[in-house]
């Protein structure tokens, strides 16, 4: 429902925001500081500054290929596991530099976790083991994990469906039950930061649903960071949005007020559809 | 000048009447035949080489019959023949090869999918693959003149002295035999499994990767708990590939075997394998030696085809399937 509206509506009109609750001055739990990263030789961010509110969901919006992905793979320190890619500035996590000298990414990751585009449970796994997988590869073995699984599969909303069938592989569910595997997976290991990656750009509206009611219920407990294409998702699950352009930061503000009133032009442009 | 009205440009525009009858097809067909054609030779071929070997052997097959793959004999003045000394010599130094060459041929191909800087890949991979198109007798020349004198002089003397008591490593060893043979086939298989391995993984889908690291873990965890576990097969089949190589070289391994007609337990003793041996006694053999060494070509034949069949249908079975094709 959502995404098709957000493609078939007439651009003009102002989009109507009702945020989940009124943004509240927080702290910051993570912050970008002349963030720049590269492919290679060519550079997808060009210094970005940014924080991030703590306990709070920041949507990050912006065309095709403007660096919204490459900023949260900075974020966990994903960017440099592809081959040739690197990153400088700093981005702190609790006021500490997660690219300052001897921190080390794998517990950078612990700490923050990410959720992918595409549904990407381990195919060899079942899903009670999906969710744990986190655990097992940190080689941890949780006190209780049948009460993990169970409380993780709670959280998103997952447990009724798969109760019965925990033992299945991860693969055989729905693509928006797969996705919502993996959000599990990825709470199991109680990240203190969410990082989601247009998450729900392959699932279908009440895939989408469920999901965006799922951030408006975690987004209490978790500093969430989501990348997505549309407006009205950002609209809905956020209370601050970034907008990014050609790998750079272009404007940065609460949800309501960058939808009603953008202070950049630019900003007012892709918001009003006018490219992007 | 008037301006071109609507009805001009309708007119400049539609298009001559096309004909629907007429040969627009005919390179398509042309190729579709000679293809078929060319498939056809090969399978001919094929079928007549195996219709040959098993006509060559049938005066063997019908003196030993199946007894011929379990008589040790080899005897051209009784003409009393058996392939089981080749059988085992082709088993053993097929199996010690896969032994040696299997954990490096993993481990280069993990350092290169996985763990390598990418500016260290292409070099790398291209030297391995090098390695394959070396000519199998050089390798057997470099046995002789580099391999012999150092498994003689070094690894020899170590060996007995370390693992002496194993029944493997008795009697003497001049450089020569199974152990020797065993080795010269790792290093030839080592480039077919190290490259078909690196590029199974190298299909594993990248999400399964990036989901293990997003999660913490480490980058020998991702692999060694997503990645290999959803590419079991390709690998494989990788090593079948290269054992399905180990089993029908030839050259090298005639240079450095030893050629000797007996089945020893021990790694140090000379051999033959069932390739050695054809090559060796093939040109000066006849009649009834000539239908034995036929009938041990074409069980060599199947045996590889074997391996061959069961290797791909492995590889292409991970190729095909989501999520890189699990072994379950
Ligand atoms: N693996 C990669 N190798 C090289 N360039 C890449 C890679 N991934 C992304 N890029 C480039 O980096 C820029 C930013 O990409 P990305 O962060 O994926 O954009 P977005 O998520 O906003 O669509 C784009 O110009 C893209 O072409
Ligand atoms: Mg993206």
């Amino acid at each position: 429902m959502s995404m098709m509206m957000a493609q078939s509506k007439s651009e003009s009109q102002p989009i109507p925001v009702t945020p989940p609750r009124a943004a509240v001055a927080p702290g910051i739990k993570m912050e970008a500081k002349g963030l720049k990263a590269w492919f290679g030789k060519s550079q997808a961010l060009k210094g970005i500054d940014l924080p991030l509110a703590e306990n709070q969901v920041t949507a990050i919006i912006g065309p095709s290929g403007c660096g919204k992905s490459t900023f949260v793979r900075c974020l966990n320190r994903m960017h440099e596991v592809v081959p040739g890619a690197h990153a400088t500035g700093t981005v702190t996590l609790d006021g500490a530099d997660i690219y300052g000298a001897g921190t080390d990414p794998v517990l950078v990751r612990r700490r923050v976790g990410m959720v992918f585009q595409k549904p990407n449970p381990f195919p060899t796994m079942s899903i009670r083991e999906n969710v744990l997988a986190g655990l097992r590869l940190n080689g941890r073995r949780p006190a209780d994990a049948a009460a993990l699984v169970e409380t993780s599969l709670r959280q998103v909303a997952l447990w009724d469906e798969v109760k019965d069938r925990l033992d299945r592989a991860g693969t055989s569910l729905s693509g928006g039950q797969q996705q919502r595997l993996c959000i599990a997976r990825a709470l199991a290991l109680e990240p203190e930061v969410l990082l989601m990656d247009e998450p729900c750009s392959a699932l279908d509206p009440i895939a989408t649903a469920r999901i965006e009611e799922l951030i408006h219920e975690i987004g209490q407990r978790y500093t969430i960071v989501i990348v997505t294409h549309n407006m009205q998702q950002a609209a809905r699950v956020s209370h601050y949005t970034a907008f990014f352009y050609m790998g750079e930061l272009i404007e940065h503000a609460p949800t309501d007020r960058m939808f009603t009133q953008p202070s950049n032009p630019k900003t007012e442009d892709y918001i009003t559809g006018r490219f992007g | 000048m008037k301006r071109p009205s609507a009805h001009d440009t309708e007119v400049a525009i539609r298009p001559a009447r096309r004909p629907l009858f007429g040969d627009v097809n005919l390179g398509d067909r042309l190729a579709q035949s000679g293809g078929a054609l060319i498939a056809g030779i090969v399978v001919v071929i094929l079928a007549a080489l195996v219709l040959q070997m098993i006509q060559a052997s049938t005066p063997a097959f019908s003196k030993f019959g199946l007894g011929f793959l379990f008589s040790s004999k080899w005897d051209p003045v009784k003409d009393d023949y058996g392939a089981l000394p080749f059988l085992y010599g082709t088993v053993v130094s097929s199996i010690g090869a896969l032994i040696i060459a299997v954990p490096v041929a993993f481990g280069v191909a993990i350092f290169l999918s996985e763990l390598a800087p990418s500016w260290l890949r292409g070099p790398v991979g291209f030297t391995i693959e090098l390695l394959a198109a070396i000519p199998s007798v050089v390798y057997g020349l470099w046995g002789i003149f580099v391999l012999k004198p150092f498994m003689a002089e070094y690894v020899g003397p170590v060996l007995k002295s370390t693992l002496g008591w194993l029944p493997l490593f008795q009697g003497p060893y001049d450089g020569l035999g199974m152990l020797t043979g065993a080795l010269i086939l790792s290093i030839m298989i080592l480039p077919t499994i190290a490259s078909i391995s690196r590029d199974v993984l190298r299909a594993a889908p990248p999400t399964l990767r990036e989901g293990a690291l997003a999660l913490g873990a480490t980058r020998w965890e991702a692999i060694r708990y997503a990645v290999l576990p959803n590419v079991r097969s390709g690998l494989v089949g990788a090593v079948l590939l290269g054992l399905g190589r180990a089993l029908g070289e030839t050259m090298a391994i005639t240079m450095v075997i030893g050629n000797k007609v007996d089945i020893s337990a021990s790694l140090f003793e000379k051999s033959s394998t069932m390739a050695s041996q054809i090559a060796n006694q093939y040109s000066e053999a006849s009649d009834m030696q000539l239908a034995a060494l036929t009938e041990i070509a074409l069980v060599l034949f199947a045996v590889t085809l074997l391996f061959n069949v069961g290797a791909r249908i492995l590889v292409w079975r991970t190729g095909r399937m989501p999520g890189g094709g699990r072994s379950a």
